[in-house]
Protein backbone atom coordinates (compact mmCIF):
# COMPACT_ATOMS: atom_id res chain seq x y z
CA UNK A 1 0.00 0.00 0.00
CA UNK A 2 1.44 3.05 -1.22
CA UNK A 3 1.15 5.78 1.27
CA UNK A 4 2.08 9.37 0.48
CA UNK A 5 4.15 10.78 2.63
CA UNK A 6 6.59 13.83 2.94
CA UNK A 7 9.66 13.39 1.02
CA UNK A 8 11.66 14.01 4.32
CA UNK A 9 9.95 11.14 5.77
CA UNK A 10 10.76 9.06 2.98
CA UNK A 11 14.55 9.81 3.83
CA UNK A 12 14.41 9.20 7.43
CA UNK A 13 12.53 5.65 6.95
CA UNK A 14 15.12 4.86 3.69
CA UNK A 15 18.22 5.91 6.44
CA UNK A 16 16.84 4.21 9.55
CA UNK A 17 15.61 0.85 7.55
CA UNK A 18 18.86 0.58 5.73
CA UNK A 19 21.16 1.08 8.90
CA UNK A 20 19.37 -1.58 10.80
CA UNK A 21 18.88 -3.96 7.78
CA UNK A 22 22.70 -3.81 7.42
CA UNK A 23 23.18 -4.37 11.23
CA UNK A 24 21.28 -7.52 11.14
CA UNK A 25 23.03 -8.24 7.43
CA UNK A 26 26.53 -7.30 9.10
CA UNK A 27 27.03 -11.06 10.63
CA UNK A 28 27.04 -12.49 7.22
CA UNK A 29 28.91 -9.43 5.51
CA UNK A 30 31.61 -9.74 7.87
CA UNK A 31 31.83 -14.21 7.20
CA UNK A 32 32.26 -13.23 3.24
CA UNK A 33 34.73 -10.30 4.10
CA UNK A 34 37.16 -12.59 6.00
CA UNK A 35 36.75 -15.32 4.13
CA UNK A 36 38.88 -13.07 1.42
CA UNK A 37 41.77 -12.34 4.06
CA UNK A 38 44.61 -14.39 5.19
CA UNK A 39 44.57 -15.07 8.61
CA UNK A 40 46.64 -12.85 9.99
CA UNK A 41 44.89 -9.84 8.42
CA UNK A 42 41.83 -11.83 9.74
CA UNK A 43 42.25 -11.10 13.67
CA UNK A 44 44.74 -8.01 12.49
CA UNK A 45 44.31 -5.24 15.42
CA UNK A 46 41.87 -2.85 14.43
CA UNK A 47 40.42 -4.87 12.30
CA UNK A 48 40.27 -4.13 8.48
CA UNK A 49 36.82 -3.61 7.12
CA UNK A 50 37.97 -3.32 2.98
CA UNK A 51 41.41 -2.47 2.83
CA UNK A 52 43.34 -5.96 2.63
CA UNK A 53 44.83 -8.04 0.29
CA UNK A 54 42.00 -10.14 -1.18
CA UNK A 55 42.75 -13.83 -1.46
CA UNK A 56 41.51 -16.46 -2.40
CA UNK A 57 43.88 -19.32 -0.71
CA UNK A 58 41.46 -20.03 2.04
CA UNK A 59 38.94 -21.67 -0.15
CA UNK A 60 41.53 -23.72 -1.39
CA UNK A 61 42.69 -24.71 1.41
CA UNK A 62 39.43 -25.86 2.99
CA UNK A 63 38.52 -28.06 0.21
CA UNK A 64 42.23 -29.38 0.09
CA UNK A 65 42.26 -29.97 3.92
CA UNK A 66 38.61 -31.50 4.11
CA UNK A 67 37.63 -32.75 0.83
CA UNK A 68 34.61 -30.01 1.11
CA UNK A 69 33.21 -30.97 -2.18
CA UNK A 70 32.28 -34.72 -0.17
CA UNK A 71 30.20 -32.55 2.67
CA UNK A 72 28.47 -30.94 -0.16
CA UNK A 73 27.29 -33.33 -2.01
CA UNK A 74 26.49 -34.85 0.81
CA UNK A 75 24.39 -32.21 1.85
CA UNK A 76 23.17 -31.95 -1.61
CA UNK A 77 21.92 -35.69 -1.59
CA UNK A 78 19.90 -35.80 1.76
CA UNK A 79 18.35 -32.70 1.37
CA UNK A 80 17.64 -33.22 -2.36
CA UNK A 81 16.26 -36.57 -1.38
CA UNK A 82 14.43 -36.03 0.98
CA UNK A 83 12.61 -33.22 -0.34
CA UNK A 84 12.17 -35.16 -3.65
CA UNK A 85 10.86 -38.68 -1.60
CA UNK A 86 8.56 -36.20 0.65
CA UNK A 87 7.14 -34.67 -2.66
CA UNK A 88 6.19 -37.73 -4.10
CA UNK A 89 4.47 -39.10 -1.07
CA UNK A 90 2.73 -35.96 -0.25
CA UNK A 91 1.64 -35.24 -3.46
CA UNK A 92 -1.02 -37.61 -3.83
CA UNK A 93 -2.04 -37.51 0.19
CA UNK A 94 -2.50 -33.26 -0.48
CA UNK A 95 -4.64 -33.75 -3.34
CA UNK A 96 -6.91 -35.80 -2.30
CA UNK A 97 -7.39 -33.89 1.17
CA UNK A 98 -8.28 -30.79 -0.90
CA UNK A 99 -10.24 -32.28 -3.89
CA UNK A 100 -12.08 -35.03 -2.34
CA UNK A 101 -12.10 -33.90 1.49
CA UNK A 102 -13.69 -36.38 3.59
CA UNK A 103 -15.40 -36.13 7.30
CA UNK A 104 -11.83 -36.40 8.77
CA UNK A 105 -9.44 -34.54 6.44
CA UNK A 106 -9.22 -31.69 9.25
CA UNK A 107 -8.64 -34.14 11.55
CA UNK A 108 -5.83 -35.93 9.40
CA UNK A 109 -4.43 -32.49 8.87
CA UNK A 110 -3.86 -31.52 12.27
CA UNK A 111 -2.25 -34.68 13.43
CA UNK A 112 -0.10 -35.11 10.65
CA UNK A 113 1.28 -31.25 11.79
CA UNK A 114 1.34 -32.32 15.58
CA UNK A 115 3.89 -34.91 14.67
CA UNK A 116 5.83 -32.13 13.76
CA UNK A 117 5.84 -31.14 16.89
CA UNK A 118 7.44 -34.42 18.76
CA UNK A 119 10.71 -33.06 20.02
CA UNK A 120 13.71 -34.27 18.62
CA UNK A 121 15.57 -35.18 21.78
CA UNK A 122 12.56 -37.58 22.94
CA UNK A 123 12.78 -39.98 20.52
CA UNK A 124 16.63 -40.06 20.09
CA UNK A 125 17.93 -43.62 21.33
CA UNK A 126 15.38 -44.83 19.20
CA UNK A 127 16.28 -43.32 16.26
CA UNK A 128 19.66 -43.90 17.02
CA UNK A 129 19.04 -47.81 18.16
CA UNK A 130 16.58 -48.43 14.98
CA UNK A 131 19.75 -47.17 12.47
CA UNK A 132 22.32 -49.12 14.38
CA UNK A 133 20.43 -52.37 13.88
CA UNK A 134 19.52 -51.84 10.27
CA UNK A 135 23.11 -50.43 9.67
CA UNK A 136 21.97 -47.37 8.56
CA UNK A 137 24.57 -44.93 10.93
CA UNK A 138 25.76 -42.60 8.82
CA UNK A 139 24.53 -43.50 5.83
CA UNK A 140 22.87 -40.83 3.07
CA UNK A 141 20.01 -43.22 2.66
CA UNK A 142 18.74 -42.83 6.59
CA UNK A 143 19.05 -39.12 6.65
CA UNK A 144 17.25 -39.05 3.86
CA UNK A 145 14.24 -40.81 4.95
CA UNK A 146 14.35 -39.41 8.44
CA UNK A 147 14.36 -35.68 7.43
CA UNK A 148 11.71 -36.66 4.70
CA UNK A 149 9.43 -37.78 7.66
CA UNK A 150 10.35 -34.42 9.89
CA UNK A 151 9.52 -32.08 6.80
CA UNK A 152 6.41 -34.40 5.43
CA UNK A 153 3.67 -32.37 7.48
CA UNK A 154 5.22 -29.29 6.28
CA UNK A 155 5.12 -30.34 2.54
CA UNK A 156 2.05 -31.63 2.91
CA UNK A 157 0.85 -28.63 4.28
CA UNK A 158 1.59 -26.16 1.76
CA UNK A 159 0.85 -28.35 -0.78
CA UNK A 160 -2.85 -28.38 0.97
CA UNK A 161 -2.90 -25.11 0.80
CA UNK A 162 -1.58 -24.70 -3.01
CA UNK A 163 -4.45 -27.06 -4.25
CA UNK A 164 -7.09 -25.48 -2.26
CA UNK A 165 -6.85 -22.79 -4.32
CA UNK A 166 -7.47 -24.29 -7.52
CA UNK A 167 -11.01 -23.61 -8.18
CA UNK A 168 -13.25 -27.30 -8.49
CA UNK A 169 -15.29 -25.75 -11.11
CA UNK A 170 -12.34 -26.16 -13.69
CA UNK A 171 -12.67 -29.86 -12.80
CA UNK A 172 -16.25 -29.98 -13.20
CA UNK A 173 -15.94 -28.23 -16.60
CA UNK A 174 -12.93 -30.92 -17.38
CA UNK A 175 -14.70 -33.77 -17.18
CA UNK A 176 -17.83 -32.48 -18.88
CA UNK A 177 -15.90 -32.19 -21.67
CA UNK A 178 -15.46 -36.16 -21.17
CA UNK A 179 -12.01 -36.01 -19.35
CA UNK A 180 -11.07 -39.25 -17.58
CA UNK A 181 -9.25 -39.25 -14.26
CA UNK A 182 -5.66 -39.72 -16.00
CA UNK A 183 -6.45 -36.61 -18.40
CA UNK A 184 -7.85 -34.62 -15.80
CA UNK A 185 -4.72 -34.65 -13.69
CA UNK A 186 -2.23 -35.04 -16.30
CA UNK A 187 -3.49 -31.88 -18.09
CA UNK A 188 -6.00 -29.62 -16.10
CA UNK A 189 -4.71 -30.20 -12.57
CA UNK A 190 -0.84 -30.57 -12.83
CA UNK A 191 -0.27 -27.68 -14.95
CA UNK A 192 -1.77 -25.55 -12.43
CA UNK A 193 -0.33 -27.12 -9.26
CA UNK A 194 3.15 -26.54 -10.67
CA UNK A 195 4.09 -23.42 -8.53
CA UNK A 196 3.08 -24.18 -5.90
CA UNK A 197 4.81 -27.45 -5.69
CA UNK A 198 7.75 -25.49 -6.88
CA UNK A 199 7.68 -23.42 -3.62
CA UNK A 200 7.00 -25.78 -1.44
CA UNK A 201 10.45 -27.90 -2.86
CA UNK A 202 12.19 -24.82 -2.35
CA UNK A 203 11.66 -23.89 0.82
CA UNK A 204 12.01 -27.54 2.36
CA UNK A 205 15.33 -27.77 0.73
CA UNK A 206 16.33 -25.36 3.01
CA UNK A 207 15.08 -26.74 5.84
CA UNK A 208 16.70 -30.09 4.99
CA UNK A 209 19.89 -28.21 4.46
CA UNK A 210 20.08 -26.42 7.58
CA UNK A 211 18.44 -29.18 9.97
CA UNK A 212 21.37 -29.53 12.52
CA UNK A 213 20.05 -31.97 15.60
CA UNK A 214 19.65 -35.40 13.63
CA UNK A 215 22.15 -34.61 10.86
CA UNK A 216 24.99 -33.98 13.70
CA UNK A 217 23.83 -37.36 15.83
CA UNK A 218 23.24 -39.42 13.20
CA UNK A 219 26.63 -39.06 10.82
CA UNK A 220 30.18 -39.35 11.37
CA UNK A 221 32.70 -39.05 8.64
CA UNK A 222 31.03 -40.67 5.63
CA UNK A 223 27.56 -39.36 5.43
CA UNK A 224 28.52 -35.58 7.45
CA UNK A 225 26.44 -33.27 5.16
CA UNK A 226 27.89 -29.47 5.56
CA UNK A 227 26.25 -28.78 8.79
CA UNK A 228 28.66 -31.56 10.57
CA UNK A 229 31.80 -30.40 8.49
CA UNK A 230 30.93 -27.04 10.05
CA UNK A 231 30.50 -28.24 13.54
CA UNK A 232 33.60 -30.06 13.10
CA UNK A 233 35.52 -26.63 13.51
CA UNK A 234 34.03 -25.43 16.88
CA UNK A 235 37.73 -26.05 18.28
CA UNK A 236 40.10 -25.64 17.29
CA UNK A 237 40.50 -24.98 14.10
CA UNK A 238 37.58 -22.39 14.70
CA UNK A 239 40.39 -20.21 15.78
CA UNK A 240 41.54 -19.72 12.23
CA UNK A 241 39.03 -17.15 11.20
CA UNK A 242 39.37 -16.85 7.61
CA UNK A 243 39.30 -20.59 7.29
CA UNK A 244 36.01 -20.92 9.38
CA UNK A 245 35.03 -17.96 7.24
CA UNK A 246 35.19 -19.41 3.54
CA UNK A 247 33.53 -22.93 4.96
CA UNK A 248 30.55 -20.84 6.35
CA UNK A 249 30.43 -18.75 3.43
CA UNK A 250 30.66 -21.66 1.00
CA UNK A 251 28.16 -23.57 3.43
CA UNK A 252 25.60 -21.05 3.05
CA UNK A 253 25.66 -19.32 -0.18
CA UNK A 254 23.49 -21.61 -2.52
CA UNK A 255 21.04 -21.40 0.61
CA UNK A 256 21.05 -17.84 0.81
CA UNK A 257 20.15 -17.33 -2.80
CA UNK A 258 17.68 -20.21 -3.01
CA UNK A 259 16.23 -18.24 0.73
CA UNK A 260 15.65 -15.43 -1.60
CA UNK A 261 13.68 -16.35 -3.85
CA UNK A 262 11.42 -18.19 -1.36
CA UNK A 263 10.16 -15.17 1.05
CA UNK A 264 6.98 -15.27 0.60
CA UNK A 265 6.47 -19.26 0.92
CA UNK A 266 8.45 -18.69 4.06
CA UNK A 267 5.59 -17.34 5.76
CA UNK A 268 3.02 -19.71 4.09
CA UNK A 269 5.26 -22.93 4.89
CA UNK A 270 5.85 -22.47 8.52
CA UNK A 271 2.58 -20.74 9.49
CA UNK A 272 0.41 -23.44 8.06
CA UNK A 273 -1.73 -20.78 6.79
CA UNK A 274 -2.31 -19.60 9.50
CA UNK A 275 -1.09 -16.32 8.72
CA UNK A 276 -1.87 -14.87 5.27
CA UNK B 1 -19.39 -34.28 -6.45
CA UNK B 2 -17.00 -36.90 -4.88
CA UNK B 3 -18.27 -40.29 -5.71
CA UNK B 4 -17.83 -43.83 -4.14
CA UNK B 5 -14.96 -45.13 -6.20
CA UNK B 6 -13.05 -41.27 -5.85
CA UNK B 7 -13.10 -41.55 -2.02
CA UNK B 8 -11.57 -44.90 -1.95
CA UNK B 9 -9.21 -43.85 -4.42
CA UNK B 10 -8.56 -40.42 -2.28
CA UNK B 11 -7.76 -42.78 0.84
CA UNK B 12 -5.50 -44.74 -0.96
CA UNK B 13 -3.66 -41.83 -2.38
CA UNK B 14 -3.27 -40.59 1.36
CA UNK B 15 -2.56 -43.94 2.98
CA UNK B 16 1.20 -43.46 2.25
CA UNK B 17 1.51 -40.34 3.68
CA UNK B 18 -0.52 -41.45 7.06
CA UNK B 19 1.03 -44.41 7.53
CA UNK B 20 4.60 -43.61 7.53
CA UNK B 21 4.04 -40.19 9.91
CA UNK B 22 2.25 -43.15 11.71
CA UNK B 23 4.96 -45.22 12.21
CA UNK B 24 7.27 -42.40 12.67
CA UNK B 25 5.55 -41.14 15.21
CA UNK B 26 4.47 -44.68 17.50
CA UNK B 27 7.39 -46.72 16.82
CA UNK B 28 10.15 -44.14 18.79
CA UNK B 29 7.51 -42.77 21.01
CA UNK B 30 6.44 -46.95 22.25
CA UNK B 31 10.26 -46.92 22.44
CA UNK B 32 10.86 -44.06 24.41
CA UNK B 33 8.05 -44.79 26.68
CA UNK B 34 9.15 -48.69 27.07
CA UNK B 35 13.29 -47.52 28.08
CA UNK B 36 11.81 -44.82 30.64
CA UNK B 37 10.67 -47.56 32.61
CA UNK B 38 13.93 -49.75 32.51
CA UNK B 39 17.52 -49.10 34.04
CA UNK B 40 19.19 -49.66 30.68
CA UNK B 41 22.83 -48.34 30.30
CA UNK B 42 24.42 -50.17 27.42
CA UNK B 43 27.80 -49.48 28.47
CA UNK B 44 27.41 -50.82 31.94
CA UNK B 45 25.58 -54.11 31.84
CA UNK B 46 22.69 -53.58 29.43
CA UNK B 47 18.88 -53.85 29.83
CA UNK B 48 19.10 -54.45 33.87
CA UNK B 49 15.26 -54.72 34.06
CA UNK B 50 12.16 -52.77 35.33
CA UNK B 51 12.62 -49.94 37.67
CA UNK B 52 9.27 -48.44 37.42
CA UNK B 53 8.84 -44.77 37.76
CA UNK B 54 12.23 -44.94 39.29
CA UNK B 55 14.00 -42.73 36.10
CA UNK B 56 10.99 -39.95 36.15
CA UNK B 57 11.59 -39.63 39.89
CA UNK B 58 15.11 -39.30 39.19
CA UNK B 59 15.27 -37.51 36.45
CA UNK B 60 13.63 -34.94 38.31
CA UNK B 61 15.81 -35.33 41.30
CA UNK B 62 18.73 -35.14 40.21
CA UNK B 63 20.87 -31.81 40.49
CA UNK B 64 20.79 -30.74 36.93
CA UNK B 65 17.32 -30.88 36.48
CA UNK B 66 16.31 -26.93 37.74
CA UNK B 67 18.95 -25.62 36.60
CA UNK B 68 18.33 -26.95 33.02
CA UNK B 69 14.30 -25.92 33.18
CA UNK B 70 15.87 -22.26 34.38
CA UNK B 71 18.33 -22.31 31.18
CA UNK B 72 15.73 -23.28 29.02
CA UNK B 73 12.95 -21.00 29.91
CA UNK B 74 15.45 -18.19 29.94
CA UNK B 75 16.80 -19.15 26.27
CA UNK B 76 12.76 -19.33 25.30
CA UNK B 77 11.25 -16.80 27.16
CA UNK B 78 14.64 -14.03 26.37
CA UNK B 79 14.24 -15.25 22.57
CA UNK B 80 10.99 -14.76 22.19
CA UNK B 81 10.73 -11.01 24.35
CA UNK B 82 13.32 -9.63 21.50
CA UNK B 83 12.33 -10.99 18.15
CA UNK B 84 8.48 -10.41 19.22
CA UNK B 85 9.39 -7.02 19.91
CA UNK B 86 12.33 -5.72 17.49
CA UNK B 87 9.74 -7.52 15.12
CA UNK B 88 6.76 -5.70 15.49
CA UNK B 89 9.52 -2.05 15.47
CA UNK B 90 11.10 -3.84 12.29
CA UNK B 91 7.67 -4.93 10.59
CA UNK B 92 6.15 -1.41 11.17
CA UNK B 93 9.13 0.45 9.94
CA UNK B 94 9.76 -1.82 6.95
CA UNK B 95 5.73 -1.15 6.03
CA UNK B 96 6.49 2.39 5.77
CA UNK B 97 7.55 3.98 2.00
CA UNK B 98 11.12 3.81 1.49
CA UNK B 99 13.43 3.75 -1.35
CA UNK B 100 14.82 -0.02 -1.96
CA UNK B 101 12.47 -1.63 0.12
CA UNK B 102 13.50 -4.70 -1.72
CA UNK B 103 16.87 -5.23 -0.91
CA UNK B 104 16.45 -4.29 2.45
CA UNK B 105 14.26 -6.95 3.13
CA UNK B 106 16.27 -9.27 2.02
CA UNK B 107 18.97 -8.13 4.60
CA UNK B 108 16.27 -8.59 7.51
CA UNK B 109 15.62 -11.95 6.51
CA UNK B 110 18.89 -13.60 5.49
CA UNK B 111 19.75 -14.74 8.90
CA UNK B 112 17.56 -17.09 8.90
CA UNK B 113 18.91 -19.20 5.93
CA UNK B 114 22.03 -19.79 7.59
CA UNK B 115 22.21 -22.95 8.93
CA UNK B 116 22.53 -22.78 12.82
CA UNK B 117 26.59 -24.55 13.30
CA UNK B 118 27.62 -21.58 11.07
CA UNK B 119 25.99 -18.60 12.88
CA UNK B 120 26.66 -20.22 16.39
CA UNK B 121 30.68 -20.39 15.29
CA UNK B 122 30.92 -17.17 13.19
CA UNK B 123 29.00 -15.28 16.57
CA UNK B 124 31.43 -17.00 18.93
CA UNK B 125 34.55 -16.44 17.44
CA UNK B 126 34.63 -13.74 15.50
CA UNK B 127 32.44 -11.57 17.30
CA UNK B 128 32.28 -12.67 20.97
CA UNK B 129 35.82 -14.23 21.02
CA UNK B 130 37.34 -12.46 24.80
CA UNK B 131 41.20 -11.62 22.48
CA UNK B 132 40.51 -11.34 18.85
CA UNK B 133 36.79 -11.01 18.57
CA UNK B 134 35.05 -7.84 17.02
CA UNK B 135 32.96 -7.01 20.24
CA UNK B 136 36.36 -7.16 22.21
CA UNK B 137 37.97 -4.67 19.60
CA UNK B 138 34.92 -2.46 19.91
CA UNK B 139 35.02 -2.55 23.70
CA UNK B 140 38.80 -1.73 24.03
CA UNK B 141 38.53 0.71 21.53
CA UNK B 142 36.13 2.29 24.19
CA UNK B 143 38.30 1.43 26.55
CA UNK B 144 36.87 -1.02 28.28
CA UNK B 145 37.77 -4.50 29.28
CA UNK B 146 36.88 -7.07 26.78
CA UNK B 147 34.32 -9.68 27.81
CA UNK B 148 34.62 -13.52 27.62
CA UNK B 149 31.16 -13.63 26.13
CA UNK B 150 30.31 -17.14 26.65
CA UNK B 151 31.70 -18.22 29.61
CA UNK B 152 31.12 -14.96 31.67
CA UNK B 153 27.30 -14.07 30.23
CA UNK B 154 26.55 -17.28 28.73
CA UNK B 155 23.30 -17.24 28.89
CA UNK B 156 22.84 -13.91 27.04
CA UNK B 157 25.08 -14.74 24.73
CA UNK B 158 23.28 -17.36 23.81
CA UNK B 159 20.15 -15.64 23.37
CA UNK B 160 22.11 -13.26 21.14
CA UNK B 161 22.77 -15.64 18.77
CA UNK B 162 19.57 -17.32 18.99
CA UNK B 163 17.33 -13.92 18.82
CA UNK B 164 19.59 -12.95 15.32
CA UNK B 165 18.35 -16.07 13.85
CA UNK B 166 15.00 -16.07 14.45
CA UNK B 167 14.36 -12.09 14.91
CA UNK B 168 13.99 -12.80 10.50
CA UNK B 169 11.10 -15.15 10.88
CA UNK B 170 9.05 -12.64 13.26
CA UNK B 171 9.46 -9.57 11.30
CA UNK B 172 8.46 -11.27 7.97
CA UNK B 173 5.23 -12.95 9.60
CA UNK B 174 4.45 -9.84 11.48
CA UNK B 175 4.64 -7.62 8.18
CA UNK B 176 3.04 -9.93 6.04
CA UNK B 177 0.46 -9.61 9.26
CA UNK B 178 0.42 -5.74 8.63
CA UNK B 179 0.41 -5.62 5.06
CA UNK B 180 -3.20 -7.03 5.35
CA UNK B 181 -4.57 -4.48 7.65
CA UNK B 182 -7.25 -2.49 5.77
CA UNK B 183 -4.84 0.97 4.89
CA UNK B 184 -8.64 2.91 5.19
CA UNK B 185 -9.11 2.35 8.50
CA UNK B 186 -5.85 3.96 9.43
CA UNK B 187 -6.28 6.84 7.42
CA UNK B 188 -9.95 7.54 8.75
CA UNK B 189 -8.06 7.57 12.61
CA UNK B 190 -5.74 9.36 11.51
CA UNK B 191 -7.83 12.26 9.89
CA UNK B 192 -9.85 11.99 13.09
CA UNK B 193 -6.68 13.29 14.74
CA UNK B 194 -5.18 9.92 16.68
CA UNK B 195 -1.97 10.14 17.56
CA UNK B 196 0.86 7.39 15.74
CA UNK B 197 0.97 6.23 19.52
CA UNK B 198 -3.00 5.91 19.62
CA UNK B 199 -2.95 3.88 16.43
CA UNK B 200 -0.60 1.70 16.96
CA UNK B 201 -2.14 0.55 20.07
CA UNK B 202 -6.08 1.05 19.24
CA UNK B 203 -5.38 -0.55 15.26
CA UNK B 204 -2.24 -1.94 14.63
CA UNK B 205 -1.30 -4.18 17.84
CA UNK B 206 -4.82 -5.86 17.59
CA UNK B 207 -4.94 -6.35 14.18
CA UNK B 208 -1.45 -8.09 15.05
CA UNK B 209 -2.58 -10.06 17.89
CA UNK B 210 -3.11 -13.74 15.98
CA UNK B 211 0.21 -12.79 14.15
CA UNK B 212 1.94 -12.57 17.69
CA UNK B 213 0.37 -15.62 18.73
CA UNK B 214 1.74 -17.94 16.26
CA UNK B 215 4.74 -16.29 16.30
CA UNK B 216 4.89 -17.27 20.00
CA UNK B 217 3.52 -20.45 19.55
CA UNK B 218 5.57 -21.54 16.56
CA UNK B 219 9.20 -19.86 17.77
CA UNK B 220 8.49 -22.09 21.28
CA UNK B 221 7.99 -25.09 19.26
CA UNK B 222 11.65 -24.65 17.50
CA UNK B 223 13.43 -22.61 21.01
CA UNK B 224 12.72 -25.81 22.88
CA UNK B 225 14.82 -28.01 21.15
CA UNK B 226 17.90 -25.83 19.97
CA UNK B 227 20.69 -27.96 20.23
CA UNK B 228 23.35 -26.79 17.46
CA UNK B 229 23.43 -23.69 19.32
CA UNK B 230 24.92 -24.95 22.40
CA UNK B 231 26.57 -28.12 21.15
CA UNK B 232 29.01 -25.79 19.03
CA UNK B 233 29.42 -22.73 21.72
CA UNK B 234 29.49 -24.21 24.94
CA UNK B 235 28.64 -27.92 24.97
CA UNK B 236 26.17 -27.34 27.68
CA UNK B 237 28.70 -25.52 30.27
CA UNK B 238 28.63 -21.93 31.99
CA UNK B 239 24.55 -22.79 32.62
CA UNK B 240 23.57 -23.15 29.26
CA UNK B 241 22.30 -27.13 29.39
CA UNK B 242 18.87 -26.69 28.30
CA UNK B 243 16.36 -29.30 29.03
CA UNK B 244 17.53 -30.53 25.13
CA UNK B 245 20.90 -30.54 26.19
CA UNK B 246 20.67 -32.14 29.06
CA UNK B 247 18.86 -35.36 27.89
CA UNK B 248 21.36 -35.20 24.75
CA UNK B 249 24.11 -35.84 27.34
CA UNK B 250 21.83 -38.32 29.32
CA UNK B 251 21.24 -40.49 26.38
CA UNK B 252 24.51 -40.17 24.28
CA UNK B 253 27.27 -39.00 26.20
CA UNK B 254 26.64 -40.81 29.72
CA UNK B 255 24.62 -43.57 27.76
CA UNK B 256 22.05 -43.61 30.36
CA UNK B 257 19.15 -44.61 28.26
CA UNK B 258 16.58 -45.40 30.95
CA UNK B 259 16.98 -41.71 32.73
CA UNK B 260 17.14 -40.10 29.30
CA UNK B 261 13.99 -41.80 28.12
CA UNK B 262 11.92 -40.45 31.21
CA UNK B 263 13.43 -36.77 30.23
CA UNK B 264 12.74 -37.43 26.62
CA UNK B 265 8.85 -38.12 27.70
CA UNK B 266 9.03 -35.17 29.85
CA UNK B 267 10.21 -32.75 26.88
CA UNK B 268 7.50 -34.59 24.67
CA UNK B 269 4.60 -33.49 26.87
CA UNK B 270 6.10 -30.03 27.69
CA UNK B 271 6.46 -29.75 23.98
CA UNK B 272 2.76 -31.01 23.49
CA UNK B 273 0.61 -28.53 25.75
CA UNK B 274 2.32 -25.60 23.06
CA UNK B 275 1.51 -27.60 20.31
CA UNK B 276 -2.18 -27.87 21.77
CA UNK B 277 -2.73 -24.13 21.70
CA UNK B 278 -0.88 -23.67 18.06
CA UNK B 279 -3.31 -26.42 16.87
CA UNK B 280 -6.60 -24.61 18.02
CA UNK B 281 -5.80 -21.81 15.86
CA UNK B 282 -4.42 -23.57 13.48
CA UNK B 283 -7.32 -25.53 13.16
CA UNK B 284 -9.60 -22.60 13.41
CA UNK B 285 -8.34 -20.96 10.36
CA UNK B 286 -8.88 -24.32 8.49
CA UNK B 287 -11.55 -24.69 6.49
CA UNK B 288 -11.87 -28.04 5.33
Amino acid sequence: MARAVTPQRKVINTALAWGVGLLIFFPILWTILTSFKTEAQAIADPPLFLNFDWTLENYAIVQERSDYMRFLWNSVIIAGGSTLLGIVIAVPAAWSMAFVPGRWTKDILLWMLSTKMLPAVGVLYPIYLIFIKLGLLDSRGGLVVVLMLINLPIIVWMLYTYFKEIPGEILEAARMDGAGLREELLYVLTPMAIPGIASTVLLNIILAWNEAFWTLNLTAAKAAPLTAFIASYSSPEGLFYAKLSAASTMAIAPILILGWFSQKQLVRGLTFGAVK
Amino acid sequence: MATQHSRSAARLMMAPAVVLLLGWMLVPLIMTLYFSFRKYLPLRGGDLGWVGFDNYVRFITSSAFWPAVQATLMIVGGVLLITVVLGVVLALLLDQPMWGQGIVRILVIAPFFVMPTVSALVWKNMFMDPVNGLFAHLWKAFGAEPVAWLSEASLPSIIMIVSWQWLPFATLILLTAIQSLDSEQLEAAEMDGAPALKRFWFIILPHLSRAITVVVLIQTIFLLSIFAEIFVTTQGSFGTRTLTYLIFQRVLESQNIGLGSAGGVYAIILANIVALFLMRIVGKNLDA
